[in-house]
């Protein structure tokens, strides 16, 4: 398995993986607006987001709460705090019906145990679905997000072709690619997963109907070397451009402000 | 006048859960009947069908305790208490015995209370298009949009034979008052037979009436209504005591052993009459770690007519 380690950046600083992970999805929020968060990862993106690069993300949760406005850092989307001082609290029917499937959130951000290379996720099961090695968590909103998002973001913590199978063991969340197959006039409305975000690179799906596409690489992280960990044949984009590390600013704001119990970063 | 249906837990469960029964225990989060579905637990009650969004903590509790036969849910993990394993034990290794399970999306599980409480067959939904959930849970079907549309996922009405909700407070008479995240409380409880409500407070006829936009679950639709302060924990009751994320993290290593889970079962469970004793064992401190400040809604004005 591959994963990013404590590396030392350009500032002398050691940054963990999950602080540079955090950071490389906060800068792709920069320009969204209405954005459907999960906990953990995308907790702290968003957050590490608001703060810098897109001051007026509206945050929006599964359990109800829209244009939330924590004091505090949530454990959880049905947290509290995301409740106290909110802009609204709606019922789920208004949630997953008319704010979701009603088309107006711009960004999913998901996490995933596999991706394959349309942008369908697993969540559910890894080996045999009778008998899982592993049972996953499964759905939660998750297939109803990236069918009904404009676009969806996933981060994974590692990049091995176990993680980016050429086949996954299961599609709970499926990319329109999939839909169209099945049924051309069926498809839903929303791109799929536009960005997947790795320890080692960031790949992009510019087209609804597309390929994943190896758009970015981390630094020190060479193409081939991406190419390997992915379990299929990875498109390479004609730019392939290298990530910018965090800055000390971005460091600061995750480790003395917003993750201050150090909760997620680890 | 309205009936007075005030009762107490053991009482109440007693009258209104069978064994064998589909049984929902709803609160996304927010408002878990733990007191409930433990005293569900200390009368022993078997083969039940457990209908939960997020199954949760509680769902691990009572299946532990042998309570249940098939969970139908849709989710299985407990957020950022991360793996539920007695389920996880059950679904990957059959161990001690298999957990028969049925599974949607959130959307799809709610679509299904919803259906029920509008006394609709199924509920329709642009989720699936392309997912294998619906291969893996042939009751997510396609059907013919008789309007010229493409086909759509449609998912069965879900009427469940009891169901129990946590609610911050109510009238004597069941009129059920709720602030926060609502999760499906309203649609379980119009979906399901019958209706027991826990709340953490009772309060006087005239609170309910001073907002009647703030009553989620009318009275028509509650069939008991029961006292329980603390009744949510460790999930929590907005405004009255926070989640206690201590033991929800404290859970993973708890459920992971299966000895340590069956001797916190007796220990918090079966060992304790009620949710009084239970609170009590938890200790003051405790209570104390988890309350929270003060942060008052504004008032509306209602009206009144002035002739």
């Amino acid at each position: 398995m591959i994963t990013r380690t404590n590396e030392l950046g350009p500032a002398g600083i050691t940054i963990s993986s999950t602080e540079f992970l955090a950071t490389v999805a906060a800068r792709e929020l920069a320009g969204k607006h209405r954005v459907f968060a999960g906990v953990g990862l995308p907790t702290l993106a968003v957050d590490l987001a608001m703060r810098t690069v897109a001051p007026d993300i509206q945050l929006v949760y599964e359990s109800g709460v829209c244009g939330a406005h924590p004091e505090g850092m949530a454990e959880g989307i049905a947290d509290s705090v995301l409740v106290s001082g909110a802009e609204a609290v709606v019922n789920m029917q208004a949630l997953f019906g008319y704010v979701l499937q009603g088309g107006h959130v711009d960004v999913g951000f998901l996490g995933a145990a596999q991706v394959d290379r349309w942008g369908s996720l697993n969540t559910s099961f890894i080996g045999d679905w009778e008998s899982p090695t592993v049972r996953l968590p499964g759905s939660g909103g998750a297939a109803d997000i990236v069918p009904n998002a404009r676009e969806c973001i996933t981060v994974l913590r590692r990049h091995d072709p176990g993680a980016f199978p050429a086949a996954l063991d299961f599609c709970t969340s499926p990319s329109p690619v999939r839909a169209r197959d099945l049924d051309p006039r069926a498809v839903p409305p929303g791109h799929g997963v536009s960005t997947v975000i790795t320890p080692l690179a960031v790949l992009r799906r510019p087209d609804r109907f597309g390929e994943l596409q190896l758009a970015q690489v981390h630094p020190g992280v060479q193409i081939d070397q991406v190419r390997e960990a992915t379990g299929w044949d990875l498109a390479v984009a004609a730019d392939v451009v290298e990530t910018p590390w965090p800055t000390e600013e971005d460091v600061r704001l995750l480790r003395e402000e917003i993750d201050t119990v150090r909760l997620y970063l680890r | 006048m309205s009936e007075v249906k005030v009762r107490g837990l053991s009482e109440a469960i007693a009258e209104h859960v069978e064994d064998g029964m589909t049984v929902a225990l709803e609160g996304f989060g927010h408002l878990i009947p733990f007191a409930a579905g433990h005293e569900i637990i200390r009368q022993g009650r078997k083969d039940l069908t457990l209908c939960r969004m997020t199954p949760d903590l509680i769902a691990d509790q009572m299946i532990a305790a042998g309570c249940v036969r098939k969970l139908i849910a849709s989710f299985f993990a407990s957020g950022s208490a991360g793996s539920l394993h007695e389920v996880r034990r059950r679904i990957e290794r059959s161990d001690p015995e298999p957990l028969e399970v049925e599974e949607y999306s959130h959307y799809g599980m709610y679509g299904r209370y919803q259906a029920a409480a509008a006394g609709l067959p199924f509920f329709p939904l642009k989720s699936y298009a392309g997912s294998d959930l619906p291969t893996l849970n042939p009751r997510i079907r396609k059907v013919e949009d008789p309007y010229g549309g493409p086909d759509i996922h449609v998912v069965p009405a879900l009427a469940p034979d009891v169901t129990v909700v946590h609610a911050q407070r109510a009238d004597r008479f069941g009129n059920v008052q709720v602030w926060g995240i609502v999760g499906a409380i309203q649609e379980v409880a119009y979906a399901a037979k019958k209706v027991i409500v826990t709340v953490e407070e009772i309060v006087d006829d005239e609170v309910v009436r001073s907002d009647p936009n703030r009553t989620l679950v009318p009275a028509h639709a509650v069939d008991a209504v029961v006292h329980v302060p603390g009744g949510a924990h460790p999930s929590y009751a907005q405004g009255h005591y926070d989640r206690d994320n201590v033991f929800y993290r404290d859970w993973t290593a708890i459920s992971k052993d299966p000895q340590l889970l069956r001797s916190w079962l007796q220990e918090w469970v079966h060992d304790l009459p009620d949710r009084a004793a239970y609170l009590e064992h938890l200790g003051e401190q405790r209570w104390q770690d988890n309350t929270v400040g003060e942060r008052l809604s504004g008032q509306v004005d209602y009206g009144r007519r002035s002739s």
